[in-house]
């Protein structure tokens, strides 16, 4: 009965190319898509800056914003560490993003960046006199399956007891510090004549290059940006392949929007969930790895430095789509950067970052906060991107 | 109700609507799925709010923001999904937002309320155990509940809507029993249904919706139901499905001693078995919940059955996956399409290869060929008369017509060699339900063997070639298609007769 | 996959048998775990003491012998686990098995030596009454069918309020702002979640983050430079109730303690009465479990909800100034470390019961405490697991109950009005 209705489709009036269709579809509400998560970052802007005028006074604002800008895209270096701390952030983004497009919320990449960092570092320190085309990959690869195994934890918990993940990943965040902190103060990682958690230095030979070494800049020994940048771009491609081209990511974003029809469907809803976790933490293990190996050339306790935290913001942000996460995580490395030359430059504090990242959050996450402050007509509803308690 | 209007994006739901009801009447109101029927009761009861028009109680104009209100004017309400919190008891269910109180911090006064619910169920004989809880009762006695929670409101108008979905024909009757009672203790009753037989039997006077407006106003001795299905439909519609005779041939599922439990360890399915045949319609009558739906399930691979085996074409498939079922030519169209027949987050074309993206030509190795799976859904789109901009559109923006015809359409066009649907026009309009079922005749014809589980018995009546009815599990009937009378099935339906 | 050949009889096992079996077996191979390593090999006497000075009220047993009798429980458990399970007693269960193992592990530890039980069990209610405010702050809201993941941020807010508004006005009006500060998070939730329906989750990791930057940045931009003038507010004392304190051993762990402590206790049974006996109780439950059918009874469910998860924030905000005004007496960063979250789990564990949550409070109390404890005890075992044993408790308690226990059916789910 599987007749081919060949000639019902001549008939049909001829119409643009598919892929025109597909890139630019004519159903896009680009409201939600690009104009939402733009108003949000600049109303959260507006809200830092009343913080900025309790703080610190109504002329505080002007220079503490100038010296974000200028601390983030001020010239080569600025630009260099922006895409720097922005690397990371990509990786954890990309992992938390994952678990959403399966409908699992994934609050575990900073436990899963740390274990995938020290699994690296491992790896980075041992193996004197590797050749670093084998050293790097196999420290990268170390760092990976350390964060994919923090994340098979709670992928198996959720799959096969119906633990919620979002309380799981919290409290292997808490373990995974606590093994950091033992494992580098055994002798074999330890820096030698230390008694604080930290290790070794990474050989060179499992280090990060860094790329823009021929780029000249004044009162900068050699810009940091490393390899890290190119990889975190590559795996974002990689991602969004998966996830949009691929049968496997079909399967994974039928599991996060319909369960019950994705197992109509004949996917294995449990392997697909253990599976979207393995993934996941094994792109935040990345991520840690990118630091270890990277900028800072070893592990100490607290290395993560809440990237795991803002790639939840950043992911929301960024619609949950590698290339968003791409773009967000730039402009919270932006954030980031910026504050610290903002904190040096004026007296207002880096946490406020924290709480520009919050707001953006929310005003992603709630849509119609956004369009009802700007009286933006239709668009979508706030999504449900999660499930409560029972499985 | 004077000159009633409700838009919702995109649809005007009720247009202008006038209504009027009287103590110790029962007014039936009939219209097909999405006439506008419940939006207009939901105005009524407070639950929207009207774009224009008002209602009057007693002649005078009322406003009701909130159902609150409605329930002060004397407004009572049946809901056809019922209104009750599963983990509460029945006294809970029926004094909630009304509790008679003591003390200073509002505790509840659990004795008094037993007792007044105890009271309003013996003066209207609806017989009930006021300290049951509710999630245990069969639907029959929750219904019960509903009807005592309005009466101990005191509503004076008492709207039941699609009351009969959930009853056996013989729980009907007693239903009907119940109503006229309560007409003759003086309530107004509106009685909303799209069946044209129960409301021509219990109506006084009946209005008829279409497309959100009153379309006549008729008297149940004046009209046949041909007439009210026009009227309903807004064009002659054949009651009947048009269908040669079966020509049974092999037998393609054979199913023996199938015992299946539900998700809380109850048996569900008990020691079932069955054959059908290509080329034959086989229907499976009963009340939802007597184990269709773990039926379905197991036959279909989405549970594992806790014994007993299931053939397909000679092979044993008893523990094997939706997936190898599908490969295997067998179409299913789920129960619930929202549920779990379609995604609605998802558009058109990823829908249509929703069980088939994994095999060639949607995909190759692990890469989608999704440039293949849009040509595919303009093909079917066509094909199957879908009503969709194109095949990129998200399924949620379909009516439920177009998204069932999407299932038919994903499910019938490849390969079919067993058929199994379960409800399959449950909650769509005539003209999408007529289109289903000349499909489903259609793929009979060309040989396939089907199994249609209903609980509209019309739809079993009118399809089948030979019927099983279910009950408790068992299938405690089989009967020819041309046969069987709703009566007789209505007493297997009920576990009366064996 | 092709199919199986032969016959199908067999008996499948579902998620709920699976789980119990999983139990069971956990149960042996404590059993086993107990019997080898705290059993086998061990010597000498362990003096357990109840009463306040040495030789009181000393309970003294042999660690071998209380590991021994740990072991035999645990199989037998395990066995009844495994054959007819305990129903709906399986959490209660557990909760005894996790403390009786903790015993005959503390035998272990301190085996030749004595152990001040009364301090320690005093500890347990002490580091509960975070956890259990979180909980109870947690049943208020999911009650009606609001899940509040943003405790740890409530906790926060109320930490810092308490430590400022206390050192700058008095300890009692830091209560109160804090109180206040953390019902104004829950609006803010509340808001989010009921009126733009915002994923309730996600709104409640915005709380906790925004708590977090909000607390920083005030800390780091005020506090940190004023420290005496701004977050010095001091430690409630003790507050002996006469009488009920003189009760041996029980008076002194139970009605020797602070303020928040027997806040906590009314809590618990107001809660408990206020929720099953009331009709504040029965219409807050019916908005939790079927909105809908609330609304057509004229409930207003979105003012039920908003009520209870204010209500939810009070009590977290109040939990919160434990932190400072209860314990440490003085404000640092992040200091509420995950309590919010673990009073997640206890909520969970607890079965959305104020009761319940106070009992696996105290489990996790316990849990915690008993970290503290081997610590000075220094038995070789590394600092670092033993601080992660109250994260692998909550971890194993959600893995092993969250699929029984029933959270209330709208739970998470925006209610939708036309």
């Amino acid at each position: 009965m599987s007749d081919e209705g060949t000639e019902a489709k001549e008939n049909k009036e001829p119409k643009e190319p598919r892929w025109v269709e597909r890139v630019a579809p004519k159903n896009v509400d680009w409201s939600s898509l690009a104009v939402i998560p733009f108003l949000a970052v600049f109303s959260a802007l507006v809200v830092g800056a009343v913080f900025i005028i309790f703080t610190e006074g109504l002329g505080s604002v002007l220079p503490a914003y100038g010296a974000l800008l200028r601390g983030a895209f001020g010239g080569w270096n600025s630009i260099s560490e922006t895409l720097l701390v922005a690397t990371p952030l990509i990786f954890a983004g990309l992992a938390v993003a994952l678990g959403f497009q399966a409908g699992l919320f994934n609050i575990g990449a900073e436990g899963q960046m740390t274990i995938g960092g020290l699994t690296a570092v491992i790896v980075g320190i041992s193996f004197e006199g590797l050749p670093a085309v084998i050293h790097l990959p196999l420290a990268l690869a170390a760092g990976f399956v350390g964060g994919a195994l923090w994340g098979f934890i709670p992928g198996v918990l959720r799959a096969k007891t119906g633990a919620h993940e979002v309380i799981t990943t919290i409290m292997l965040n808490f373990i995974a510090f606590r093994i950091l902190d033992y494992i580098l103060k055994q002798p074999f990682t330890q820096a030698e004549g230390r008694f604080d958690p930290i290790s070794k230095d990474v050989l060179e030979s499992a280090r990060l290059p860094r790329i823009l070494t021929w780029l000249p800049v004044e009162g900068v020994e050699m810009l940091r940006l490393n390899l890290g940048f190119i990889l975190a771009l590559a795996v974002a491609w990689i991602v969004y392949w998966i996830l949009f081209k691929s049968t496997i990511g079909f399967e994974f974003r039928a599991v996060g929007a319909n369960p019950d029809a994705a197992k109509y469907g004949g996917m294995a809803v449990t392997s697909a969930i253990i599976l979207v976790m393995v993934l996941a933490g094994g792109l935040a293990g990345l991520g840690g790895s990118n630091e270890t190996l990277g900028v800072l050339g070893r592990a100490f306790p607290g290395f993560t430095a809440q990237i795991g935290f803002d790639a939840i913001a950043l992911a929301l942000l960024g619609r949950s789509h590698p290339g968003g996460v791409v773009l967000s995580a730039i402009l919270f490395g932006a954030l980031r950067v910026g504050g610290r030359a903002m904190q040096v430059e004026t007296d207002v504090g880096i946490d406020l970052i924290i709480i520009i990242q919050a707001l953006i959050i929310v005003f992603v996450a709630a849509p119609e906060l956004v369009r009802a402050i700007y009286r933006i007509k239709g668009g979508e509803e706030a999504r449900q991107l999660t499930r409560g308690w029972s499985t | 109700m004077r000159n009633v209007t409700k838009r919702f994006p995109g649809v005007v739901a009720n247009d202008s609507v006038d209504l009027t009801i009287e103590s110790g009447e029962i007014l039936g109101l009939l219209g097909e799925n999405g006439a506008g029927k419940t939006t207009l009761m939901n105005i009524l009861y407070g639950l929207y709010s009207a774009d224009e028009g008002e209602i009057l109680v007693d002649g005078a104009v009322t406003k009701f923001d909130d159902p609150g209100d409605a329930i002060a004017a004397g407004i009572g309400m049946v809901h056809q999904h019922f209104m009750l919190v599963p983990v509460f008891d029945v006294t809970e269910n029926v004094v909630l937002g009304v509790e008679p109180t003591v003390g200073p911090v509002g505790t509840i006064d659990m004795t008094e309320a037993r007792r007044e619910v105890q009271e309003i169920s013996t003066q209207y004989r609806l017989e009930i155990d006021p300290s049951a809880t509710v999630e245990d009762l069969p639907v029959g006695i929750q219904q019960r509940i509903e009807i005592i929670k309005v009466l101990f409101r005191d509503a004076e108008i008492i709207v039941f809507d699609e009351p009969t979905a959930v009853l056996t024909p013989q729980e009907v009757e007693d239903f009907f029993g119940i109503i006229n009672g309560l007409k003759e203790s003086g309530k107004g009753i509106i009685f909303i249904t799209h069946k044209l037989g129960e409301i021509l039997e219990i109506a006084d006077r009946i209005a008829v919706l279409r497309r959100g407006k009153v379309v006549g106003e008729v008297v149940p001795a004046e009209a046949t139901e041909e007439q009210l299905a026009e009227m309903m439909v807004g064009r002659p519609v054949d009651l009947v499905v048009e269908k040669e005779d079966a020509d049974p041939g092999e037998v393609v599922l054979s199913v023996t001693d199938l015992l299946v439990r539900d998700d809380r360890q109850h048996t569900a399915v008990d020691r079932v078995s069955f054959e059908v045949r290509s080329g034959e319609i086989v229907g499976v009558a009963g009340v939802q919940g007597n184990g269709q739906t773990e039926l379905v399930e197991a036959l279909t691979g989405l549970t594992v059955p806790l014994s007993g085996m299931i053939h397909l074409g000679g092979e044993n498939v008893t523990l094997v996956s939706p997936r190898f079922m599908h490969r295997n030519s067998v179409a299913h169209v789920p129960e619930d399409r929202q549920r779990s027949g379609l995604i609605l987050d998802f558009d058109v074309a990823e829908n249509l290869v929703l069980n088939s993206y994994y095999d060639e030509p949607y995909s190759h190795g692990i890469r989608m060929d999704w440039d293949y799976a849009h040509q595919h859904a303009d093909q079917l789109i066509d094909q199957y008369d879908i009503r969709t901009p194109s095949s990129t559109v998200k399924v949620s923006s379909l009516s439920g017509g177009n998204q069932q015809k999407l299932i038919v359409a994903r499910e019938f066009s490849r390969d079919t060699k067993l058929i199994i649907a379960s409800q399959p026009t449950r909650g769509i309009d005539v003209g999408s339900i007529e289109y289903v079922h000349a499909r489903i005749v259609a793929e009979r014809d060309a040989g396939a063997a089907v199994l249609i589980v209903s609980s509209e018995l019309d739809e079993i009546l009118a399809l089948s070639d030979r019927i099983l009815v279910m009950y408790r599990g068992r299938i405690v009937a089989e009967v020819t298609g041309g046969e069987a009378t709703a009566t007789e099935l209505g007493l297997y339906m009920a576990g009366l007769s064996t | 996959m092709t199919a199986v050949a032969g016959t199908a009889d067999f008996v499948r096992a579902p998620a709920e048998i699976r789980r119990a079996r999983i139990l069971g077996i956990v149960y042996l191979l404590l059993a086993t775990v107990v019997f080898l390593f705290f059993a086998v090999g061990t010597e000498g006497d362990v003096t357990f003491r109840l009463g306040d000075q040495p030789g009181d009220l000393d309970f003294t047993v042999s660690a071998q012998v209380l590991a021994t009798f740990t072991a035999v429980v645990f199989a037998f458990l395990g066995g009844i686990q495994l054959t007819k399970g305990f129903g709906a007693k399986t959490n209660v269960v557990l909760a005894i098995a996790i403390g009786l193992f903790a015993f005959s592990f503390l035998g272990w530890a301190a085996a030749g030596k004595s152990l001040s039980l009364i301090g320690m069990l005093g500890t347990t209610v002490a580091l509960a009454a975070p956890i259990a405010f979180g909980a109870l702050s947690g049943v208020m809201c999911e009650r009606v069918g609001v899940i509040n993941i943003g405790i740890e941020g409530m906790l926060l807010t109320g930490a810092f309020t308490g430590a400022v508004v206390g050192t700058v006005m008095s300890p009692l009006f830091g209560i109160l702002g804090a109180a206040i500060a953390g019902g104004l998070m829950a609006l803010a939730l509340a808001v989010l979640a009921i009126k733009y329906r915002v994923d309730q989750i996600i709104a409640g990791v915005v709380i906790n983050i925004f708590a977090l930057g909000l607390t920083s940045f005030l800390s780091s931009q005020f506090l940190v430079e004023n420290a005496s003038g701004l977050n010095n507010p001091g430690v409630l004392g003790p507050i002996r109730i006469p009488l009920l304190a003189e009760i041996p051993v029980l008076g002194r762990i139970l009605f020797d303690q602070n303020i928040f402590i027997y806040v906590m206790y009314l809590l618990v049974a107001g809660m408990t009465y206020g929720l099953f006996k009331t009709r504040w109780g029965l219409q807050s439950r019916a908005v939790g479990e079927h909105p809908k059918a609330a609304d057509t009874l004229g409930i207003n469910v979105f003012r039920r909800r908003y009520i209870n998860v204010f209500l939810g924030g009070l009590i977290a905000g109040f939990g919160g100034a434990y932190f400072t005004l209860g314990s440490v007496g003085a404000f640092n960063e992040n200091m509420t470390a995950g309590r919010g979250f673990i009073g997640l789990a206890a909520m969970i564990f607890g079965r959305w019961h104020p009761v319940g949550a106070l009992g696996a409070a105290l489990v996790f109390g316990f849990a915690d405490s008993l970290q503290v404890k081997l610590g000075i005890l220094d038995t070789g075992i590394p600092s670092e697991f033993l601080l992660s044993a109250p994260y692998l408790v909550t971890i194993i308690v959600v893995a092993g109950v969250v699929g029984k226990a029933r959270p209330p059916a709208a739970d998470g789910q925006p209610y939708i009005k036309e």
